[in-house]
């Protein structure tokens, strides 16, 4: 921003409103109706619904049995899910950006794929591998470890996409000089690679905690949604919205809300962290 | 230096693709499978009967909605954020994600809660005959909730790279606002754009939990194929719950075919 504010001064006053004040006014205008329409309204009348009892409401809301099991659940799973992520998102990062092998443009566009496809499939791709009429005789349907696969799935991206344009960036150098002075490739990769990777693994962790823990469609048919063994925070809150219990599913969704916004303050802090710092 | 370790490099090799083979690619694969398990007759009647065919134009008309209205916000929204400067920018900025960070669930519930027959606006516009909640516009607009970001993420980016000088060197020459957006910011931007409309578009086609929260799930009126295939699934259909995946699969890796293709095209622009 600060090289743009630079060719401004020196530009004459005409040029550089651009576009025009007036439209620049509009589109501020627009954008930040649009965006209140469709966004802060509907949080604001969510807070407000689980404000609506007071404090004593909002708190026998979410320390309601199945309300706890269910959020119990859905932290577990999302921190043994991402500590998953970071450690294989950093390899397959790795081998794609420092191995070669026939078809490794394929793999590398697969990647994508949990993004691109959608989530109910996801489930009922899981299901058709690993649910009672597996083919390969392992039926982990309606199970917690079932929960962690749908999450894994649809959390593979994002370690490897943070990962991966950092460790393309990275100087060799650093580690050639370090393994001819005698340290094990473990060393290197420990004390050399891991410290100028861990912001990117950081923010790809976030991401996919972020995730995680409001997760709904893969997990519908994978789990079972059994309360207290295998439902859920948002499967919970689905329940109580289906038989009209919004006020204390507001409250549990406000909870949720609350820690998805820490992630994204998290991975803000963390960008700006490494910019300041350098590469 | 894993080039001296041929032990380490296999065996990273071997660990990264072996997850990737069972976690993602085996799954993928059984669809396909499963779909055409009772030969593809089957399979396409199960996912040509007017209830399916209703949640395949549905989908449809979620999509055309959601996609261009947040494909003209998001251009709008980036270039607001990338060449002006105005009070309360970070907090715009930061606005943007909220819908990558909330839970499906939670924006169908929020929407109820304004919508809905007791919510903020929902008794006004029942009362004037517009019902949003278990009807199509509610639909609308949990698609559009989730698919907001996608568009400003992908252009903000490349609207700094690109810098404004030759925007400025347009308007210098005397070219109008509109005008010099139209030749000059919007060609170098339209791979960005592009690719934040595909990832929108997949967002849009697959959308599950938000959509289910604010529709009512009634079949042949406000079905997606999402929900379809789900309904399908809860009824023992699991020829037309595959089939229907299956369709829903091909769309994703379509999407990821041009995802690839519109990457590309950004990075040699």
């Amino acid at each position: 921003m600060s090289a743009l504010s630079g060719t401004r001064a020196e530009a004459p006053p005409r040029v550089v409103s651009w576009p025009r004040l007036g439209g620049a006014t509009l589109g501020r205008g627009l954008v930040t109706a649009y965006i209140s329409l469709m966004v802060l309204i509907p949080l604001a009348a969510l807070t407000a619904k689980s404000a609506e009892g007071g404090m004593g409401a909002f708190w026998t809301a979410i320390t309601n049995p199945e309300a706890i099991a269910a959020l119990k659940l859905t932290l577990i799973a999302s921190l043994i899910v991402v500590a998953i992520n970071a450690v294989m998102g950093t390899t397959i990062a790795w081998v794609l950006v420092r191995d070669s092998f026939p078809g490794k443009g394929f793999v590398n566009s697969l990647i994508d794929l949990p993004f691109a496809l959608p989530t109910i499939v996801a489930g009922i791709t899981l299901l058709a591998l690993y649910g009672p009429k597996s083919p390969v005789g392992i039926d982990v349907a309606y199970t917690r470890i079932a929960v962690v696969m749908a999450l894994l799935f649809v959390t593979l991206p994002f370690v490897v996409r943070a990962v991966q344009p950092t460790l393309l960036e990275l100087d060799r150098e650093m580690e050639e000089a370090a393994a001819s002075l005698g340290a094990r490739p473990l060393t290197v990769f420990r004390r050399i690679v891991l410290p100028s990777l861990s912001p990117a693994i950081i923010s790809g962790v976030a991401l996919a905690f972020a995730r995680s823990i409001g997760e709904f469609g893969s997990l519908g048919l994978l789990s079972g949604n059994i309360p207290y063994k295998t439902e859920v925070a948002s499967v919970f809150i689905f329940g109580q919205v289906e038989s009209g219990t919004t006020a204390s599913a507001a409250a549990v969704s406000v909870l949720l809300l609350c820690v998805a916004l820490v992630m994204l303050l998290l991975i803000g802090l963390v960008s700006r962290w490494s910019l300041r710092h350098g590469r | 230096m894993a080039a001296r370790h041929p032990l380490g490099k296999y065996g990273l090799r071997f660990a990264a693709l072996g997850y990737l083979t069972l976690l993602l690619m085996v799954p993928v694969g059984m669809i396909f499978y499963r779909a055409f398990e009772h030969g593809a007759g089957t399979a396409w009647d199960s996912v040509t009967t007017p209830d399916a065919l209703h949640a395949l134009y549905l989908t449809v008309v979620m999509v055309a909605i959601a996609v261009p209205a947040n494909t003209v916000f998001g251009v709008g929204c980036a270039l607001l954020l990338v060449r002006t400067n105005f009070r309360g920018k970070a907090l715009l900025n930061a606005l943007i994600d909220i819908p990558f960070a909330v839970s499906p669930v939670v924006i169908g519930l929020s929407l109820i809660l304004v919508y809905g027959s007791t919510g903020w606006f929902g008794s006004y516009l029942i009362d004037n005959g517009v019902q949003v909640i278990f009807a199509v516009p509610g639909m609308v607009l949990a698609t559009i909730f989730v698919s907001l970001p996608f568009v400003v993420r992908e252009v903000v980016p490349v609207l700094q790279e690109i810098g404004d000088e030759q925007e400025q060197a347009a308007r210098t020459l005397g070219a109008s606002g509109w005008q010099t957006f139209r030749r000059v910011t919007l060609p170098a931007i339209r791979w960005g754009v592009t690719y934040g409309v595909v990832l929108a578009t997949a967002r849009a086609l697959g959308e599950f939990g938000a959509v289910a929260v604010v529709s009512g799930h009634i079949s042949g009126q406000t079905e997606t194929i999402p929900l379809w295939v789900w309904h399908q699934f809860q009824n023992f259909n699991s020829t037309g719950a595959y089939a229907g995946s299956l369709v829903l699969a091909l769309l994703a890796l379509i999407t990821l075919f041009a995802m690839n293709v519109s990457k590309r095209k950004e990075s040699s622009a």
